[in-house]
C-alpha cells in the first residue's frame, strides 16, 4: 500500500494570513505572516490540554506543548516563551520550518473536532512576541564548571548542543566552516520561509549566553578533531551533509547546472540577488527545471520563480510521493510552480558555449512499493521527451561531509560516508566525541538534528559531570 | 577579522598581500589555498597561498586583479581588516623526492609555485623552475625563486627576457639542454597549464596542475568546483586542487570558469559606484 495521503490541514483550525501568491511571487519577504495575539490565544484556547499528551511524545525535543500553549490561552507570554525555551533553543525557526504536520500535530486528538491544535504556528507566535518586546530574557547561568566542549558546525544540531551545555555552566566553542552560523538554515533555507534576521537573533541569544562563536574555522583543515581533543573536555560533531549527490548522467557539468546548495548558497547566504550591491552574482534565468521533490527543490524554484524564471519541478514519481512538507507544495502550486511528474532527466543537451539549453527526461509509470513504502517509478519504453530549459538546479540530496572524517582516521564510518553514532546518546566510535545531525544520518530535518543534538548534550554533560 | 599587514602592487596589476591569519599559518603547506572575503558584502574567492611566516602568524598571497572582488582587495590598506580568510584548503602538492622536477609559474603562479618549488629542493630534487609573462617587467619574486631552484628559466611572449613564446616550449628547451625531466608541476591561469600539459603530453612526463575553478564554500558544500578529471567528476576544492592535467577535460574547464564572465564585467564597472548602492 502507498503511503498515506497527507492530511490537508482542517480550516477549523485558525488560518495564518500569508502574503498573497500574485505579490508574494515578485518579493522574498515572507510568505506566513504569522498569527495576531487574538489569533493566537483563541487557538490556544482550542487545547484540551491532556493528562497523557501524545504530541510532545512526537516532538524530538520533547517541549512541554501543553504548558506553553497553556501560558499563551492566559495570555501570560512571558511564562509561555519560557517553558518553550527549556527545551527548544530555537522556537522562531522551528514554529516556521518543523513538520508539524508529521509530528506533534499528526497526533493532536482535535483532529476530528476542528482541526489539530496549530502547535508550530503558536510556536513560532510566542517566538516573535519574544523578539518584539524590548528585552529579551537570559536564562540565570549556573557557576562555570570549567569543562570545555568544542562544537563542530553551527548549525541546527550544532546550535542546540552548544545552547545546552552552556545553560548547564560549561564553556563552549563553536566552529563555523562559514563566514555565517546556523548551517543549513543559513545558507539553504530562502529568506521567504525563514528571514536570516530570525537565525541571527537566534545565533545571538547563544553569544549572549556567553558561546564563544568561531566563524570562518575548518575543522579537519584549519585544526583536526585530534588537535582539538587536545584542548578541550569533549567534542560535538556536527558537520551536516554538506556534499551534493548528482546523477551522474551525460551534461551535468554544463554551465547552467547548479546543486542546490550552490543556488541555495548564492541566494541566500551570498545574496546573489542584491547584485552587485552583493558581489556574488547569480544569473537571470528564463526557464528553470528543478530536479528533485523535496523541500529543498520546493525552496529552489520558488526562488528561481522570485527571480523571474518559468519554473518546473521535475520529479519521477507522482504528487502523492512528493517528500516536500504539503504546505510547501501548496504554496509552490499557488505562486505558478509547474509541477511535471512522473519524469526522469536522463540527459543534459548543451549549446555551442557550452551552457544548457534541452533536458531528456523519460516518462515514468509507477509500479510496486519500494524499500521506502512509496510505489516505485519505472520508465516507460521509448517515452524520451525534450524540455527547453537555460539552468537546471539538482536538487536531490546531499552526503555527509568526508573533510572530518578523512582527517580523523579512529572514527568509524557508515556506508554512506556518514559518521557512526549511538542513536541515543550520540557518542561516537572515539572516546570523548559525540556526533549527530545530517552527519550522522544523511540529509534528515533541522527537528531532527536538534533532537539528535539535545540526547548528544545529555550524554556530554553526563560524562563532564563523571570527572572528577 | 584578518588583518592585511601589506598589500602592494608588485607588477603591474598583481598585488602581493601579506594577510594575518595564524590558525592558517600554522597549518598551511605547499599547494594549498586559502577563500577570502574582502567586506561583508562580499563574494569569497579562492586564492593561492604563496608564502607563510608561522612565527609571525601571516601568509602572503599574488593575486592578479581582474573583476570586481579582486579589484576590491586591491584597494584594502595595510593596516585594514577583512572578515575572511579561511584555510589552509584543497590538499597540499605531493612533495617527495622525484629526482628532477620542473616547476612552471606564470601570473599569480609565480607566487603560489614558490613555496612548492621550496618543499621540493629541501627534499633534494634538481629543482628547475620556469617562469611565463608577457614582457620581462611582468616578472617578480625571481630572486625568491633562484634560491631554492637549481636552474631558472624565464619565457617571454616578446622576447625581452629568456626565451621568446610560451610555454609550450618548455620542453623543447629542456631537450636542448639534455635535462631529463622526471616530473613537472605548473601553477597559473587555466590557459597556462593547458598549455604546458599539451606540451609535455607527447613526452610522458607526470604533469601535476593546480585547477582554478569558480568556488563558493571550498569545503565541498556546493559542487560548483566540479571538474572531469579521467571521466569522474571532481570537486577540485576537495579532491584537488592538484590532478594530473593529461586527464583533466580543459574544454570544460576553460567553459565553465566563463560562466561568470558578463557579470564580473558588471561588477568591475560598478565597483566604484558607491552612491549607486540601493541596498539598506
Amino acid at each position: 500500500m502507498a503511503e498515506p495521503q497527507k492530511k490537508k490541514l482542517d480550516l477549523n483550525r485558525r488560518e495564518m494570513p500569508k502574503q498573497p501568491p500574485e505579490v508574494r511571487k515578485h518579493n522574498f519577504g515572507e510568505v506566513a505572516l504569522g498569527y495576531s495575539i487574538e489569533n493566537a490565544v483563541r487557538e490556544a484556547e482550542r487545547c484540551l490540554q491532556c493528562k497523557k499528551p501524545l504530541c510532545v511524545s512526537k516532538c524530538p525535543v520533547e517541549i512541554d506543548i501543553p504548558g506553553f500553549i497553556k501560558s499563551v490561552a492566559q495570555r501570560d507570554f512571558t511564562t509561555g516563551i519560557k517553558v518553550l525555551k527549556e527545551k527548544n533553543l530555537l522556537p522562531a525557526v522551528c514554529g516556521r520550518v518543523c513538520p508539524q504536520e508529521e509530528q506533534c500535530e499528526e497526533v493532536c486528538v482535535l483532529v476530528k473536532k476542528g482541526g489539530q491544535i496549530a502547535i508550530g504556528r503558536l510556536e513560532r507566535f510566542l517566538a516573535d512576541w519574544e523578539a518584539s518586546q524590548e528585552t529579551v530574557g537570559i536564562p540565570e547561568i549556573p557557576p562555570s564548571t570549567g569543562r570545555k566542549v568544542a562544537v563542530v558546525g553551527g548549525g541546527p544540531a550544532g546550535l542546540t548542543v552548544a545552547g545546552d551545555l552552556i545553560k548547564l555552566g560549561h564553556q563552549v566553542t563553536i566552529f563555523e566552516a562559514l563566514h555565517k552560523l546556523g548551517g543549513v538554515l543559513t545558507y539553504g533555507i530562502p529568506e521567504f520561509r525563514l528571514p536570516k534576521a530570525i537565525v541571527n537573533r537566534e545565533v545571538d541569544y547563544l553569544r549572549r549566553l556567553g558561546t564563544e562563536i568561531v566563524p570562518d574555522f575548518v575543522i579537519g583543515k584549519t585544526r583536526t578533531i585530534e588537535s582539538l581533543l587536545k584542548e578541550y573536555n569533549a567534542i560535538f560533531i556536527g558537520a551536516g551533509a554538506g556534499l551534493p549527490w548528482f546523477m551522474n548522467i551525460p551534461g551535468e557539468n554544463l554551465n547552467g547546472v547548479y546543486s542546490a546548495n550552490e543556488y541555495l548558497t548564492r541566494m541566500n547566504l551570498m545574496k546573489g540577488f542584491l547584485f552587485p550591491e552583493y558581489r556574488t552574482p547569480i544569473k537571470e534565468h528564463k526557464q528553470v527545471a528543478v530536479v528533485g521533490g523535496g523541500n529543498v527543490a520546493m525552496d529552489c524554484a520558488r526562488t528561481a520563480l522570485r527571480l523571474g524564471a518559468e519554473t518546473r519541478i521535475i520529479y519521477r514519481r507522482s504528487r502523492e510521493e512528493l517528500p516536500a512538507r504539503l504546505e510547501e507544495v501548496e504554496n509552490a502550486e499557488e505562486e505558478g510552480i509547474i509541477f511535471e511528474f512522473l519524469t526522469l532527466p536522463i540527459r543534459y543537451i548543451g549549446d555551442e558555449n557550452g551552457w544548457v539549453k534541452e533536458i531528456e527526461y523519460l516518462k515514468m509509470k509507477l509500479g510496486e512499493p519500494d524499500a521506502s513504502g512509496r510505489r516505485s517509478p519505472i520508465p516507460i519504453e521509448g517515452s524520451q521527451t525534450k524540455l527547453s530549459v537555460d539552468a537546471v538546479v539538482c536538487a536531490i540530496g546531499n552526503s555527509p561531509n568526508p573533510l572530518i572524517p578523512a582527517t580523523t582516521p579512529g572514527l568509524t564510518m557508515g556506508k554512506k560516508g556518514n559518521i557512526v553514532a549511538d542513536e541515543q546518546t550520540g557518542k561516537t566510535s572515539m572516546d570523548r566525541i559525540w556526533a549527530g545531525g545530517d552527519v550522522v544520518t544523511g540529509a534528515a530535518t533541522v527537528i531532527l538534528a536538534m533532537g539528535a543534538g539535545r540526547k548528544a548534550a545529555r550524554s556530554i554533560h553526563e560524562y563532564l559531570c563523571s570527572l572528577s | 577579522m584578518f588583518r592585511v599587514i601589506e598589500n602592494r602592487m608588485i607588477v603591474p596589476n598583481i598585488h602581493l598581500l601579506e594577510i594575518e591569519a595564524p590558525a592558517v599559518a600554522s597549518e598551511v603547506r605547499p599547494g594549498q589555498f586559502v577563500i577570502l572575503r574582502v567586506n561583508e558584502d562580499g563574494e569569497r574567492i579562492p586564492v593561492s597561498i604563496a608564502d607563510w611566516d608561522r612565527e609571525k602568524g601571516t601568509i602572503m598571497t599574488t593575486i592578479l586583479t581582474i573583476g570586481g572582488t579582486t579589484g576590491d582587495l586591491a584597494k584594502v590598506p595595510a593596516g585594514a581588516d577583512i572578515p575572511t580568510v579561511v584555510g589552509p584548503l584543497g590538499n597540499a602538492t605531493a612533495i617527495d623526492m622525484f629526482g628532477t622536477v620542473l616547476c612552471i609559474g606564470g601570473c599569480y603562479g609565480i607566487g603560489s609555485i614558490y613555496p612548492i618549488a621550496r618543499a621540493l629542493k629541501e627534499k633534494g630534487n634538481r629543482v628547475i623552475t620556469a617562469i611565463e609573462a608577457r614582457s620581462s617587467y611582468l616578472f617578480y619574486w625571481e630572486d625568491k625563486l633562484e634560491k631554492v631552484s637549481d636552474r631558472i628559466i624565464h619565457i617571454t611572449r616578446d622576447g625581452t627576457k629568456g626565451f621568446r613564446g610560451h610555454v609550450g616550449r618548455i620542453l623543447e628547451i629542456m631537450k636542448a639542454s639534455s635535462e631529463t625531466i622526471d616530473r613537472i608541476i605548473i601553477n597559473g591561469c587555466t590557459f597556462l597549464m593547458k598549455r604546458g600539459t599539451d606540451a609535455s603530453r607527447p613526452f610522458g612526463i607526470k604533469t601535476i596542475v593546480s585547477l582554478n575553478p569558480i568556488m563558493i564554500d571550498g569545503t565541498g558544500m556546493c559542487g560548483v568546483c566540479r571538474v572531469t578529471v579521467g571521466s569522474n567528476t571532481k570537486f577540485a576544492c576537495v579532491d584537488g586542487p592538484d590532478f594530473d592535467g593529461h586527464q583533466v577535460d580543459w574544454q570544460e574547464l576553460l567553459q565553465r570558469r566563463k560562466t561568470y564572465v558578463r557579470e564580473e564585467a558588471v561588477a568591475f564597472r560598478t565597483s566604484r559606484c558607491e552612491e549607486h548602492r540601493t541596498k539598506p
